[in-house]
């Protein structure tokens, strides 16, 4: 089993890294560009075959340790 | 009064925070390896600066599950004197000892100057030595020192007091440009409900001999020696 996590900075958050990277890309003659967000992604193997309880693990890993509640959000699908 | 100095894998503001405390101010002051779990007879804990754990997946987001930092929640919780400098803000801010969070700063640079903070409270074991209207100048080296709180909390922040210094220019005003890194109200350093951990970005274990450029963050070391000898906080376990 392969977790894929997405982690992104919440809405309410600013993010000048998102900001530079777009800035960069508008410089480089992207345009039509409104916003870029930058996140991280995580991929974790798993073994077992158990797909709920490794996701119910893995959202409480996410809450607790692999994202932070207060900045940000994140997607977990598990394959 | 003796201090515990935590040292995670990569902390480096250690040696200076037991500088300060032991040949500056004269006071006992022992390395705590992150693995131990017992913080002995210290009277108050430092949380120092630096890159724990090189800053991975998110600053001091796995310093927090060190060991010793449950022998810190439990000396928090029995009302120990807890301070978070830099590194150390963010390890307490991601343990959930202090509201909020520690972000990339506004600008993207890594800031490392001479700031000026205002005490907003001398009602605080950090800050009760602080001489009305003295503004505070105190080195920060930081790329990720901006705070981030959402309105609630930063509503309930002010409400209570929490809110223990602010950046400010040489005149007091706290102002934009007087904010190195972006943080909501200017916030440069908070403690908790109970008043008893407190956390800031800047350094005052490097403020406190004039020949490193100010002496000012003594004051916030003697607030805690004077909070410590004049009512009955408790030993560490």
């Amino acid at each position: 089993m392969k977790a894929k996590i997405i982690i992104t900075p919440k809405k309410a958050v600013v993010d000048p890294q998102g900001k530079a990277v777009q800035n960069a890309l508008e410089h480089m003659g992207y345009s039509g560009i409104n916003a870029v967000h930058v996140g991280k992604y995580l991929e974790i193997e798993l073994n077992g075959a158990d797909m709920e309880t490794a996701r119910r693990r893995l959202d409480e890993a996410c809450h607790r340790f692999l994202s932070n509640p207060v900045i940000e959000d994140y997607k977990l699908e598990i394959e | 009064m003796n201090f515990a100095v935590l040292q995670f894998p990569a902390s480096n503001c250690d040696q200076d925070a037991v500088h300060a405390l032991r040949d500056v101010l004269g006071h006992s002051a022992r390395y705590v390896w992150h693995k131990e779990t017992s913080l002995c007879d210290a009277d108050a804990v430092i949380v120092p600066g630096g890159f724990s754990y090189g800053d991975y997946l998110r600053c001091g987001a796995i310093a927090r599950f060190s060991p010793v930092m449950q022998a810190v929640q439990q000396f928090a919780t029995n009302g120990g004197l807890v301070l978070g400098i830099c590194n150390g803000f963010q390890v307490l801010c991601e343990a959930g000892l202090l509201s909020g969070a520690l972000i990339r700063n506004r600008s993207l640079q890594f800031r490392c100057e001479h700031v000026y903070l205002k005490t907003l409270t001398t009602d605080s074991p950090f800050t009760n030595q602080v001489p009305e209207g003295k503004l505070l100048r105190i080195p920060i080296a930081h790329g990720e020192g901006c705070y981030f709180a959402d309105d609630e909390t930063l509503t309930h922040l002010k409400a209570n007091n929490q809110i223990l210094w602010q950046y400010c220019n040489a005149q007091g005003d706290v102002t934009e440009q007087a904010n190195p890194n972006g943080s909501l109200w200017n916030i440069a350093g908070i403690c908790n409900e109970r008043r008893n951990v407190a956390g800031l970005m800047p350094h005052p274990e490097r403020a406190c001999e004039a020949i490193l450029g100010s002496a000012d963050g003594r004051l916030i070391f003697e607030s805690v020696i004077h909070a410590l000898k004049s009512k009955t906080v408790p030993k560490a376990a």
